[in-house]
């Protein structure tokens, strides 16, 4: 194992550190927890707060500011965080209208969250949540009942962000970030894995000409494995993928993400971006708005994800409204 | 009839229970699971511990509470919300009250198998926690049609809970990391039923030694 790291143990406590100084006008740390929460908390808003195990940079905590999250919740590398950690985070940041939890499909994720949501209302506030599974890849695998949910997260976060920084109630946000989860699909692929630093080593192994398609972003397997071929060809297998569970027509619009898990280059990023713009074009569908970056990393993991999401007048509008957060902004009239 | 010192007492072996049996935990969730049940329960047993040593509960409610509070934190995994769900639930029975009945005992029991099914979206018979524990609430409650004593409701739950841990090892998993196995999990017990047991054990064992 080669990481820039002190102990394993130690890693999500110093990098939470880390993000703390790096952007103390955006967050803060609730003290005796691994909760980061938003600096200028507005007062009459519902409140967005997401989370989910570490090692996924800059999810969660990165998407904490204006038009996006308001809180966000570590748990140690993969694993979910406790309720106790999630219900603290959904108490700073509830403002009495609210709060929307905005979770991945990861049957841990899922009971500890619904049961912070369960203790909240036991006191009283006010908490929905959604649950994202964007992940066409496959049904059931290492965590999850059902599909995963992956890099489409951020897009949910930047969407329910826009509607909660509008004002809208707790039921038209969590509508919202349904529509958007209902509205797009991901999937992605490795060209090499990640390793947790307790584990030690790789938690699976790919052949120097290998790649595995589907991947998940802890390393779980994908539907299967194939040797290398060109980016254009592994971005028509994806995309392929994506379309035939969520079918476009001439005429619609969409938004793009295409998401480095970690080790891959901008540069490699971009010429996937190029194909999955000619495909669309090629359909007749125009691209609204595009994400090109590392949102949803997998520790050290070489690959990438690409996401699609249909959209509408409202979520269009929703998505061009600012985003002021360490990592992502977005500049907009509202 | 018990009272908040007594049921303390009960809480505390129980947690002796589970450090005792840490290793054997995580041997049944190696075979089938990723081994750190033993570890996790016993971790999070350690601060119920602490929770108690600590003291100052207003109440019933108030001390498995303050106890599910230290499992939902420490525990981790799917076992930290499920073991955490059950206590809440019996926190929620408890709610005010300086003692617990033995009808009490069976109405946790009730509470605590609802939740778990309602929280880990599963029911008896796919091997999991639950078909240690709804056997032994129905045992339980039969003992309380009969006018049995508070004694032998407690035994009649311990009986049911180890016989509902063994009978797992012939079902097939089909909740958590173990239904990844399918069939091969079948021979197995599942370690959530085999813990379960072991806390219903811990309960009657404490009010037998006291008499």
């Amino acid at each position: 194992m080669k990481k820039l790291i002190n102990k394993p143990e130690n890693a999500l406590d110093e990098m939470l550190e880390g993000m703390t100084k790096a952007y103390p006008t955006y967050l803060r740390r609730l003290d005796q927890t691994d909760v980061l929460v938003r600096q200028d908390l507005s007062a009459d808003k519902v409140g967005v707060v997401s989370g989910g195990g570490s090692g996924h940079e800059p999810a969660h905590c990165g998407y904490i500011g204006k038009g996006m999250l308001d809180a966000a919740v570590a748990g140690a590398i993969f694993t979910s965080p406790t309720p106790d950690q999630i219900y603290e985070a959904i108490k700073a940041v509830d403002r009495g209208k609210g709060v929307l939890l905005v979770i991945k499909n990861y049957s841990g994720d899922v009971m500890n969250f619904d049961m912070a949501k369960e203790m909240a209302e036991m006191e009283g506030i006010q908490v929905a949540s959604v649950v994202v599974n964007d992940d066409v890849a496959v049904e059931n695998s290492t965590f999850t009942a059902g599909r995963r949910g992956i890099a489409g997260t951020v897009l949910v976060h930047k969407i329910a962000g826009a509607a909660a920084e509008r004002g809208w109630d707790l039921d038209k946000v969590k509508e919202t970030a349904e529509k958007v989860i209902a509205n797009e699909r991901s999937m992605g692929m490795a060209l090499s894995p990640c390793t947790v630093p307790a584990a030690g080593k790789p938690n699976f192994s790919l052949a120097e000409d290998e790649i595995e398609i589907g991947i998940g972003i802890h390393g779980e397997p994908g539907t299967h494995r194939e040797k290398l071929v060109s980016a254009d060809a592994i971005t028509q297998e994806l995309f392929d993928r994506i379309l035939a569970d969520y079918p476009l027509k001439s005429g619609d619009e969409v938004a793009v993400m295409v998401n480095g898990l970690a080790s891959t280059p901008l540069m490699e990023l971009y010429i996937i971006n190029k194909k999955v713009h000619e495909l669309l074009e090629g359909l007749g569908v125009t691209v609204h708005q595009t994400f090109v970056g590392e949102y949803m990393t997998a520790l050290e993991m070489a690959g990438m994800s690409i996401t699609i999401l249909k959209l509408d007048s409202d979520l269009k509008m929703l998505l061009d409204d600012t985003a002021d957060t360490p990592a992502l902004k977005v500049i907009g009239t509202k | 009839m018990a009272e908040l010192n007594q049921i303390i007492g009960a809480l505390r072996l129980m947690a002796e229970t589970i450090e005792k049996n840490k290793e054997h935990l995580t041997e049944l969730d190696g075979a089938i699971g990723d081994g750190d049940h033993g570890i996790n329960m016993s971790r999070g047993f350690a601060f119920v511990k602490e929770t108690l040593d600590k003291g100052g509960f207003q109440n019933a409610g108030d001390l498995f509470k303050k106890c599910g509070m230290a499992l939902v934190a420490h525990v981790g995994g799917a076992s930290g919300p499920l073991y955490g769900t059950a206590f809440l639930r019996a926190a929620m029975v408890l709610k005010d009250r300086e003692d617990v009945h033995a009808a009490d005992y069976v109405q946790i029991l009730k509470d605590a198998a609802e939740g778990i099914k309602m929280r880990g979206k599963s029911d008896r018979g796919e091997k999991t926690m639950l078909d240690a524990l709804i056997p032994a609430y129905e045992a339980a409650a039969d003992a309380v049609q009969q006018g049995k004593s508070a004694q032998e409701i407690l035994n009649a739950a311990k009986v049911a809970a180890a016989e509902g841990a063994v009978g797992t090892e012939k079902l097939v998993a089909q909740k958590g990391r173990a239904s990844y196995l399918g069939e091969r999990s079948i021979g197995h017990q599942d370690p959530g039923a085999a813990s379960a047991a072991l806390v219903l054990a811990a309960v009657a064992d404490y009010f037998a030694a006291e008499k």
